[in-house]
């Protein structure tokens, strides 16, 4: 099962390294990991989304918790938080296919970002799993390039961490 | 008033109660080995390869109590280092490591001496610095020092760009102390789990308390002697937590593990509560933790919390200072364990190890023989440095332990950490006695720093096991898979006595059993150091 794990850390040079070296030297799997500055300048905050077996993500907490410049970490509990990622997607598109594209765009929920004779290009912000359907649905169309993020998560309700 | 970043350096060290350095010059680092100049209440020993220095800063610590403290030029020097730090990561030794860097607007360029060794060394420092601004200096030392002693203890690494060094600082402060908001390490144990502990030593029949280096670096002997006796607790050892327990104690079980002793090992396997203490469940002496989790019931105290459920998940977990929470439990009172029956059981264990019976060879010597003599001729609170290889097992089975110290390279396994461990120890402890317990292989990695020894005029007894083969690597070679030694002579090996009498240190061969007494008082008898040159055969093991 897969887990999300918020970490707050300070916002300087080097942590990032310090966090993926231990990621790699304990062999943790990372699915993805997002980063990003906070309301507080001085802090940063990580989002890591890790396979979970075998006390994996107790053992992932406790190790980012010796880390100097990790100043919290929490697991988030399913259902207990919102999680989005972001993905942009380019597909070969033309007059015959465009009205099609559109159709998909609008069930899911996804803009067009940029467009041209033989291409569209469209972002969608939302879950992972969906994110993976509307991919899917897009493969018929030949896709050309896709990026995605990974996942930024929040914890619901007023709670913080 | 205006202050360069090496003298800031220098006053930081000061503050943190500093008074020896173990140090490798080169370019990098020149500024701050310049101010050193004017500061002649530091030591400072110059080693022969970088690594020793932190093999020496580690030997210091171990017995001062104090973080050890090494100081490299950039580039290899710096790479030389590594090992050292590494080996002292493993044995969660207090270290802070400084190296010079190449000017900090040049990082990057590959210039010159230029190693990227806070990337180098991050999966093995507790923590390190690359300093981009000398007016932070004085913070980073205090963090630096507060990080390297405090919690789980380890090695942190200072690196500092030349220009950094030389920066010119207008009044510099120097804070009483810091606050690391991601860094504050659990000392009191929570109480409810302190009880849970308590119970369960009360219900236990069979307790075995497992000591590891975690009693020692908390400063916990007396407290683990205090609980194992009021409720008569067997203990058992893990490599680093020996000596906690003198041989002769009738509570002491030896060493556990692959290479442990018979008795120890039997203790454990028979167990129905194994409290761990200080110690992290580590292969070489829990070989099967899932075993142990099936077959009793398991307490692991520790400061690191990362440590419970690493290896193995303890039925009742207890964070914190081994110390505070030993006391935490001392100061509860439970009825003791019934457990008369299996104390004497395990008497039974411990003499037939204590009375165990080593083989004799004729033109040589059997390492436990020799061991077992000299541990019986040694001060009581003698320290004895102990290498890697046959030799480390052989002294941590069968050397007699009183109340001093045996200091090993436990977890890293590294050669040669005898001898300059041993150099660190006399730095810190000049009057005690002090003994190095090495072989031909391990030797040869760091006799070098014999000029250490030579240049200090220190009292070191070195005993050298000399089997001409890399003694425990040549013993694995010869069971299976493996089809035979190969690559374990050391063939082309110096004249060790040539090589001692060449740093002016004499030295004692001895080849016969039957000598082997008056050899060894003569060996402890000499005026300042000595070399005992043992001749094994290449054929011994450390089971036999």
């Amino acid at each position: 099962m897969k887990q999300t794990i918020s970490v707050l850390v300070e916002n300087q040079a080097g942590v990032l390294n310090r966090i993926t070296s231990l990621f790699s030297r304990r062999a943790f799997n990372i699915d993805s990991l997002a980063v990003g500055v906070t309301d507080d300048p001085t802090i940063s905050r990580i989002t890591i989304i890790v396979e979970n077996g075998n006390n994996v993500v107790e053992q992932v907490e406790k190790q980012l918790n010796k880390l100097v410049e990790v100043i919290k970490v929490r697991t988030l509990e399913e259902g207990s938080f919102i999680g989005r990622e972001l993905m942009i997607l380019k597909v070969n598109a033309n007059s015959k296919t465009r009205p099609n594209i559109m159709t998909i765009c609008s069930i899911c929920g996804a803009k067009v970002a940029d467009i041209s004779p033989t291409s569209m290009t469209m972002e969608l912000s939302d879950t992972p799993d969906r994110l993976d359907a509307f991919q899917e649905m897009m493969r018929t169309f030949n896709i050309l390039e896709v990026v995605r993020t990974g996942v930024i998560a929040l914890q619901k309700g007023g709670g913080k961490i | 008033m205006e202050l360069t970043g090496a003298q800031i350096l220098l006053e930081g060290l000061r503050r943190e109660g500093v008074d020896h350095i173990f140090g490798y010059a080169g370019a990098t680092i020149c500024p701050a080995v310049d101010v050193l100049r004017d500061a002649p209440e530091l030591g400072y020993t110059l080693v022969r390869t970088e690594q020793n220095a932190g093999h020496m800063a580690s030997g210091y610590a171990r017995v001062s109590g104090k973080v050890g403290v090494c100081l490299v030029t950039s580039g290899p020097g710096a790479t030389n280092l590594i090992t050292g730090i590494a080996t002292a990561y493993m044995d969660s030794i207090p270290m802070v490591a400084i190296t010079g860097q190449v000017p900090s607007s040049l990082l990057g360029r590959d210039i010159f001496q230029e190693v990227d060794i806070t990337g180098a060394v991050t999966p093995f420092t507790k923590h390190n610095y690359l300093v981009k601004d000398a007016a932070q200096l004085p913070r980073i030392i205090k963090e630096a020092f507060l990080i390297a002693s405090t919690g789980r203890p380890g090695p942190v690494l200072i690196d500092i760009p030349i220009d950094i060094q030389t920066q010119v600082v207008r009044d510099a402060e120097f804070p009483e102390s810091v606050s690391i908001r991601g860094y504050k390490p659990s000392v009191r144990g929570n109480d409810l789990q302190i009880k849970r502990v308590a119970e369960a030593i009360s219900k236990s029949r069979q307790p075995v308390i497992c000591a590891g280096g975690g009693v020692w670096l908390a400063d916990a002997r007396d407290e683990l002697v205090e609980l194992a006796e009021r409720y008569s607790i067997p203990v058992v050892k893990t490599m680093m937590g020996l000596s906690v327990l003198p041989t002769d104690h009738p509570l002491n079980l030896g060493m556990i593990g692959a290479h442990g002793n018979r008795c120890a090992n039997k203790a454990l396997a028979k167990s129905d509560l194994l409290i761990m203490v200080g110690s992290r469940v580590a292969d070489r002496a829990i070989i099967s933790p899932e075993e142990i989790q099936r077959r009793m019931a398991t307490i692991h105290i520790d400061v690191d919390p990362a440590e419970i459920g690493k290896n193995m998940q303890a039925a009742i977990p207890l964070v914190g200072d081994v110390k505070v929470i030993l006391r935490q439990l001392l100061a509860l009172q439970v009825p003791p364990p019934d457990d008369a029956q299996w104390r004497e059981q395990l008497k039974e264990y411990r003499r037939a190890e204590l009375e165990r019976v080593f083989p004799r060879r004729d033109g040589s010597v059997f390492p436990g023989t020799v061991l077992r003599k000299l541990g019986r001729l040694l001060d009581d609170d003698a320290v004895v440095c102990v290498d890697v290889g046959q030799n480390q097992i052989f002294a941590c089975k069968y050397l007699p332990q009183k109340h001093g110290r045996l200091l090993t390279s436990g977890g890293l396994g590294t050669m040669g950490y005898a001898l300059p461990a041993a150099v660190g120890v006399k730095v810190a402890l000049p009057d005690r006695q002090t003994v190095v317990v090495c072989g031909d292989g391990s030797f040869q990695m760091s006799m070098n720093e014999l000029a250490a020894v030579r240049c200090a005029g220190m009292d070191l007894k070195i005993v050298l096991f000399r089997n001409h083969v890399l003694g425990l690597v040549h013993q694995i070679q010869k069971t299976e898979p493996y089809h035979g030694p190969f690559g374990v002579a050391l063939d082309g090996s110096p004249d060790f006595a040539a090589i001692a009498a060449a740093y002016g240190i004499p030295s004692l061969t001895v080849d016969d059993e039957d000598k082997l007494d008056e050899t060894l008082e003569r060996f402890l008898g000499t005026q300042g150091s000595c070399i005992l040159i043992c001749e094994v055969h290449p054929d011994v093991g450390t089971t036999d």
